[in-house]
């Protein structure tokens, strides 16, 4: 179907000896907010890294958009369309705001700019840099950074590192992209901004997003559909009410 | 046009503008004959140094790396562009500005050369990390070195060192200096440039920069084979100044000296590589003088003092303090604008907090505690 944007098709990796993750079938379909919840060590972080490419899988096939992309490398995979945040922040703490954003516009074809260009200064370099600078403006006011974008990222509070990752991922472009517990460690107004936020990114640039939370309010508030793994299967998939309140799921999450 | 001169960011172009000043100086001072060749020679020594020391930031300021074989480059630069210089000098004996042309020519062949081997051993090296590249770049000047040591007589001087053509002194430490507007130029471009946010993202966190789409390993190449370049090129005007290239030069303490030149100047700034790089090399020089016979061991103990020296200062929790009301740029904020305050000093107490408790605790405090009036607490 061309309406879908990622399928997985059996997707398994194990070290040594050991399964992270087994039989995955996922297919996610354009503009859905997708979501990825289970136990800790259910394989949701090690699913995205299989997706980006850090991980080449032991098993199975990865399509983005119908196309092949099992074990390309990240920046391969990257460039044909996902982008991800990472669940402990990863920013480039020395930059600035708008910086952190710059580099996620580097490698757009529209910013096209030779390192000969740049080092002999011709028109080229200006145009693409004030061209990059209004751009990552533009992406800095949808998540809310635009008075914040002079700051160092490592000065900015918690939650607004969280947004300025989104918004570097969102400047690669993406048709995908994947949040990994992007509502970790916020308090529930910045929780609720979020969801705003995941949602006018949604709309305004017609994102699919697939997000891995342990906030199930978030989860179903936001979700079109869910996929509930534990060690490594799944364990239910569906709408989010009819994911998380099915027995064995509720059972994994409390025991019993 | 007023408007179009305040426009300009002076501060990118501070360095160009006094190494020029510098440069017009001392040109008209030697063209005049009064500088004695001695300091025509600590000139050169500087140039040299200054071209060393910020191609070097790039590796290790910008993309993070940690490169011990500086010197090893300057050594292929060194030979290859004086065998260079050595091949052309007979060959354009009786052409008109012969020598300049040779000088050219050797500074092409030396840089490329250089860089060609930075590619070499770039490729393999940068797969590594940190100090693992470290120790193969250790080893690359090492073998360079001892390659060049154990050459014949007639190829490369072996352990007598090849003798290189001289060149009109008053000229060369002018021709050193533009040298240094072209690295530069190169590397200030370079890095305030989309390339340059590649580069130091790159070094503020590599995972995530791969995430983002960046070609790392295009990036730490170029870098690489540029520094490596400059390197070269620096070679060759070493050969140029010293009549003769002799591989014990280029040995670890040397590219030791160089990084200490860097880091000393502070990572990741290429203003602070020139001064600490003029610094060292005339303290150098002077001490050359000084400390003469078994003294002249001290001057080895000195660069590692001032490596552990600064690099405590600039780590050290409890200098952070000192650092921040003395670091040169609030002294002077201060001076010009005593009512400046640095972003530290405020106090955490001062800071509004607009979060209210029951929205950090995601529950229901108890009425009575949220509408507690602060000024009635005592009597409850």
């Amino acid at each position: 179907m061309a309406d879908i944007i990622l399928k997985t098709e059996n997707l398994g990796i194990s070290f040594g000896g050991l399964k992270a993750v087994s039989e995955v079938n996922l297919e996610i379909k354009k503009k859905q907010l997708y979501g990825l919840v289970g136990p800790n060590g259910a394989g949701k972080t090690t699913i995205f890294n299989i997706l980006t490419g850090v991980y080449k899988p032991t098993t199975g096939k990865v399509f983005l958009d119908g196309e092949d992309i099992t074990g390309k490398t990240q920046m391969v995979i990257n460039h044909k369309g996902i982008a991800r945040t990472f669940q402990n922040i990863r920013l480039f703490n020395n930059m600035t705001v708008i910086r952190n954003v710059l580099v996620g516009l580097h490698d757009q074809p529209e910013f096209k700019c030779s390192l000969i260009d740049s080092m002999l200064r011709l028109p080229r370099h200006f145009k693409v840099e004030k061209a990059m600078r209004a751009k990552a403006k533009e992406i800095l006011r949808v998540v809310g950074l635009e008075e914040e974008r002079n700051f160092l990222s490592c000065n900015l509070p918690y939650g607004k590192q969280r947004k300025l990752e989104i918004a570097r991922a969102l400047a690669t472009n993406p048709k995908l992209l994947l949040l990994d517990e992007p509502a970790a460690g916020m308090n529930p107004n910045e929780t609720a901004e979020l969801m705003t936020i995941v949602r006018r990114i949604r709309d305004e640039f017609d994102m699919t997003v697939l997000l891995i939370e342990h906030d199930m309010k978030f989860v179903s508030g936001l979700c079109d559909e869910v996929t509930v793994l534990n060690f490594g299967t799944v364990l239910a998939q569906g709408t989010a009410e009819q994911a998380l309140n099915d027995p064995e799921v509720i059972r994994a999450y409390i025991g019993g | 046009m007023a408007n179009k001169l305040t426009n300009i960011k002076w501060k990118h172009y501070v360095n160009y503008i006094a190494v020029a000043i510098v440069t017009v100086v001392f040109g008209a001072l030697a063209f005049a004959g009064a500088l004695p060749s001695s300091a025509l020679y600590l000139l050169e020594k500087i140039a040299i140094s200054i071209i060393l020391a910020v191609s070097l930031s790039m590796v290790v300021g910008f993309l993070g790396e940690l490169s011990l074989g500086h010197a090893g480059f300057m050594c292929v630069g060194a030979y290859l562009g004086g065998k260079a210089s050595v091949i052309l000098e007979p060959m354009l004996k009786g052409v008109p500005a012969g020598k300049e042309i040779a000088l050219v020519i050797s500074l092409i062949v030396g840089g490329v050369v250089a860089a060609l081997f930075g590619i070499v051993i770039g490729l393999p090296a940068l797969r590594l990390k940190g100090d693992y590249l470290a120790i193969v770049t250790l080893a690359f000047g090492e073998i360079v070195r001892s390659v060049f040591m154990n050459t014949s007589s007639e190829s490369f001087g072996g352990a007598l060192g090849l003798s290189t053509p001289r060149y009109n002194k008053s000229i060369l430490f002018i021709i050193a200096f533009v040298l240094v507007l072209v690295c530069l130029a190169v590397t200030q471009n370079l890095i305030r440039s989309k390339h340059g946010r590649a580069i130091t993202a790159i070094r503020d966190n590599e995972i995530a920069a791969r995430a983002t789409g960046i070609n790392v390993t295009k990036y730490k190449l170029a870098v690489f084979t540029i520094s490596s370049l400059f390197a070269g090129v620096a070679g060759v005007l070493y050969s140029y100044s010293n009549y003769n290239v002799q591989s014990s030069k280029f040995s670890y303490n040397y590219s030791i000296e160089i990084l200490v030149m860097v880091v000393l100047g502070g990572m990741g700034s290429i203003n602070g590589s020139i001064i600490a790089a003029t610094l060292i090399t005339y303290l150098d020089n002077t001490l050359q003088t000084v400390l003469t016979g078994d003294l002249a061991v001290l001057q080895d103990l000195l660069y590692a003092l001032i490596l552990i020296v600064i690099v405590i200062y600039n780590n050290a929790p409890a200098l952070k303090n000192f650092r921040d009301r003395f670091n040169l740029q609030s002294v002077l904020k201060r001076k010009f604008d005593p009512n400046h305050q640095h972003d530290d000093e405020a106090k955490w107490d001062r800071v509004p907090t607009k979060i209210a408790m029951n929205e950090i605790l995601s529950v229901d405090v108890q009425p009575q505690m949220s509408t507690l009036d602060p000024d009635k607490k005592e009597g409850v």
